[in-house]
């Protein structure tokens, strides 16, 4: 057994593991689906080209991404010797300023420098540059007049020389007034007045003491667990994924050389299934490794089929090691002898990510035979979705994978007894498999600190919609809505009235806006008569009407109803009849009714998730946007071509009416 | 009009056998393989011919009606022949609220067919599919395999004459 203990087996892992010399300075360019959408491959080839003409000693790569979805292309710098600074909505002439001024001379590009939320208060390196940006912007922005005045004040002090005055794209601060960030200590000072100028040269500056009255303490909501490396290494080198502590989690598994201890870490960190139903999962390895099969398989299901939803995708660009060693974890943990990627066919680059990964571990010896020298054999596939929602649901997703049509199963028997070609399987979504190696590594109690009540740990959001900087963001759970909408992502857009947040897609329900505060929970969702999901966060504002949106949700789901069961089948269609005759201006208050005893039929006597959840968008719009529905309804025909004119136009509501 | 088509069509004949062929050889061994033979072929074919099918049906032994369950469940599968130039539109819910049926419209409207048709001309192909998961940058179309974000209705006529130019360049 010597040669499994971890110091061997960690030496084995990274013995061809190249050191890199990052003293040397980096340049990271995000590109994952988004990035490579906003142009980034040829921000990519620019900057590689600017660098070489420039005949400059810095390594060029290909990241994942960050999550920043609204500022892509993203291309994050390193200049020797200092902090890395992060570059937003680079266009070609950003890309060639980026070498020739921030590179070469230092100085910093307008517009597009991103600071991060930090609130240090050590002002230890002396200040270089000073990014600026005005986050009210109530009465226009001011981002440049107080960047001239600063410039001004520095000018009397005798800095302007040694400090260069930058507007910044983002700070990840909102309505605080102007805002300040001193680079590279990241100080950062909120609600910065024209007066307050002055007294920051003197004192922060010259003296280099702290100004504590204006100084910013709140901590970053986020925690990334899931997204610890997301942009940060290139996901098509497993020696980076190694250099970041990936496979840490394995080795330490293999070398303590007991499954149940990794069920044990994933038990005690109360880990629960992130593609929404939020089993435990945890119980649910108990439950397979103690089923008793000639094979026994795992899958991880990457059908993410939630439109608005897209971690699963970020994740799987962006960090495919730490899913496929969550994967083999798992298959450590329950025994299993084979192991399957099932990805949406909709996700080229994620499936050729996944594939180039699971490669470089079977030539590391981290898959197939006797893996590191343990005697342990296991192997791992890619199948691909072909566009059917369903077949996330673990029945239908077995069906898809034996090649038949995606119809889901009555379950008892469970799939963790009886799943894929009759033997007990283990299914787990990308999130949570992402999640476990982190667990195993640093123990299930590090996990479980985090959260509030059954629900531990961190969950990753997309936070879309008719917000102003739309992004994935991952907050520990029991974090308020608000500040996942407001602190985080900067409120509605166009600063108009926020009407809800949809959480969930198809299968969750609308949230309004007196919920704001709730923290969220699987439970505290479920109260509300929404769902936590995949992850998937929609924000409305008033504009948007309820009652279309329901249609569009309720539609979906009549499409992608696979037929079997008929309260799915005959009740979603008829459901939505009744809808779009509402929203012709056409109904009468009994089809409410009626729409509401069709949902309860749904929710109790259809067969799998997907019927049993359709009603939610329509049950919660009814909940709380009762009126809009009985506004239709009073209006009549009238109001229904009215308000459609002003939707189909996309003008505001009020102008129409 | 009809020139256009042949070419395309006449290239599946030729190696449309060896193709099915090479595509089950490949899967042969793997439990399951149904759907990812087929993902092979629409990959190769760029969609599914019912040729394909009779002949995938005599080469693996599965039933036509068994190939064709699948086939029609899953969105994902083409029965025919897409157009030269396929512009997809995302219709999930974050490019659903930032408007994507008035680029629809637009779209529509400028080419003369509905969602899910293709050109006269077999030039333009248009479908709305499920969530590209490129919420982000809603609303998203997908020219040619190329993702554009942030689109807006005046967006559609220069992508169109641009693609129109293109065409003419070739030929």
């Amino acid at each position: 057994m010597n040669n499994t203990s971890l110091d061997n087996l960690r030496k084995c892992l990274h013995r061809q593991v190249p050191s890199v010399a990052d003293e040397a300075g980096w340049i990271k360019v995000g590109l994952d689906t988004g990035g490579i959408a906003a142009g980034g491959e040829r921000i990519f080839d620019l900057i590689s080209e600017a660098v070489a003409t420039a005949g400059l000693d810095v390594c060029v790569r290909r990241v994942g991404s960050r999550g920043f979805a609204f500022m892509d292309p993203v291309v994050e710098v390193n200049r020797p010797q200092s902090r890395p600074v992060l570059y937003g909505m680079v266009n070609e002439s950003t890309a060639k300023a980026i070498v020739q001024d921030y590179l070469i001379h230092n100085r910093m590009i307008d517009d597009h420098v991103v600071a991060e939320r930090n609130c240090s208060d050590s002002l230890d390196v002396p200040t270089s540059h000073i990014l600026i940006q005005d986050t009210s912007c109530e009465d226009g922005d001011k981002s440049s007049e107080s960047q001239i005045a600063l410039q001004g004040v520095l000018k009397g002090c005798g800095l302007h020389d040694k400090i260069q005055v930058v507007r910044a794209l983002d700070m990840g601060i909102y309505g605080e007034g102007l805002v300040l960030q001193l680079y590279p200590s990241g100080v950062t000072y909120y609600n910065v007045l024209s007066k307050d100028l002055q007294r920051i040269a003197d004192t922060t500056l010259i003296k280099q003491a702290v100004l504590k009255d204006l100084l910013w303490t709140h901590p970053d909501p986020q925690l990334r667990v899931v997204l610890r490396n997301c942009g940060r290494i290139d996901p098509e080198s497993l020696d980076d994924a190694l250099r970041c502590g990936g496979y840490d989690g394995f080795t330490r598994a293999l070398a303590e050389g007991d499954p149940s201890l990794v069920v044990d870490a994933v038990k005690k960190s109360g880990l629960r299934g992130r593609g929404g139903a939020g089993f435990p999962t945890g119980l649910k390895w108990e439950i397979t490794q103690q089923s008793k099969g000639e094979r026994k398989f795992i899958i991880c299901n990457a059908d993410e089929g939630d439109p608005g939803a897209f971690m699963d995708r970020s994740v799987l660009e962006s960090d495919p090691h730490a899913v496929l060693e969550g994967l083999i974890l798992a298959a450590y943990a329950i025994g299993a002898t084979e192991g399957f990627f099932y990805i949406r066919a909709e996700y080229p680059l994620a499936v050729k990510r996944v594939n180039l990964a699971i490669e470089q571990a079977r030539e590391r010896g981290l898959l197939g035979k006797d893996i590191l020298g343990s005697g342990w054999n296991f192997d791992v596939q890619v199948r691909l979705g072909a566009g059917a929602f369903v077949c996330g649901e673990e029945t239908a997703l077995i069906a898809s994978m034996e090649g038949c049509r995606g119809s889901p199963h009555p379950r008892p028997p469970f799939p963790s007894v009886k799943g894929l070609w009759g033997m007990p399987t283990c299914i787990n979504n990308v999130e949570t498999l992402a999640a476990v190696p982190w667990i195993v590594d640093r123990g299930g109690e590090a996990y479980a600190a985090h959260g509030m009540d059954k629900s531990r740990g961190t969950k990753v959001f997309a936070v879309t919609g008719k917000v102003k900087y739309p992004q994935l963001v991952e907050v520990p759970m029991g974090t308020t809505l608000h500040s996942i909408v407001y602190t985080i992502c900067g409120g509605v857009q166009n600063d108009i009235p926020f009407k809800g947040v949809q959480t969930g897609g198809p299968s969750g329900g609308v949230l309004p806006e007196k919920h704001l505060e709730t923290p969220i929970t699987y439970e505290t969702l479920q109260a509300l008569g929404s769902i936590m999901g995949s992850g998937g966060m929609l924000v409305m504002d008033e504009n948007d009407c309820m009652v279309d949106v329901s249609a569009f949700y309720l539609k979906f789901c009549v499409d992608e109803s696979c037929g079997k069961c008929a309260p799915c089948r005959v009740g979603g269609y008829q459901m939505l009849q009744l809808i779009i005759k509402i929203s012709r201006g056409r109904g009468c208050l009994d089809d409410l009714e009626q729409i509401r005893r069709i949902c309860t039929a749904m929710q109790s006597a259809s067969l799998c998730g997907l019927g049993q959840t359709a009603p939610n968008p329509v049950l919660s719009s009814l909940r709380y946007f009762e009126d809009e529905f009985i506004a239709y309804i009073e209006g009549g025909t009238a109001y229904a071509r009215k308000r459609k004119k002003a939707l189909s136009e996309g003008n505001p509501l009020k102008e129409a009416i | 009009m009809k020139s256009t088509a042949a070419p395309l069509l006449e290239h599946m004949d030729s190696s449309m056998e060896e193709d099915v062929r090479e595509c089950a050889n490949h899967w042969k061994d793997k439990e399951g393989n149904l759907i990812m033979i087929l993902h092979e072929i629409q990959n190769r074919l760029g969609f599914v011919p019912r040729e394909a099918s009779l002949l995938l049906a005599e080469e693996t032994g599965v039933p036509v009606a068994r190939i064709y369950e699948v086939l029609t469940f899953y969105h994902y599968f083409k029965l025919v022949a897409p157009g030269k130039n396929n512009i997809t539109l995302c219709n999930g819910t974050a490019c659903y609220l930032k408007g994507i049926e008035r680029i629809l419209t637009e779209l529509e409207r400028r080419l003369g067919i509905k969602d899910g048709e293709t050109t006269e001309d077999r030039l333009f192909h248009i479908e709305t599919v499920r969530c590209l998961g490129c919420c982000g940058m809603a609303p998203a179309i997908v020219v040619n395999g190329k993702t554009i974000g942030k689109t807006v209705p005046t967006d559609v006529a220069g992508l169109i004459e641009g693609i129109r130019k293109q065409e003419v360049g070739h030929e």
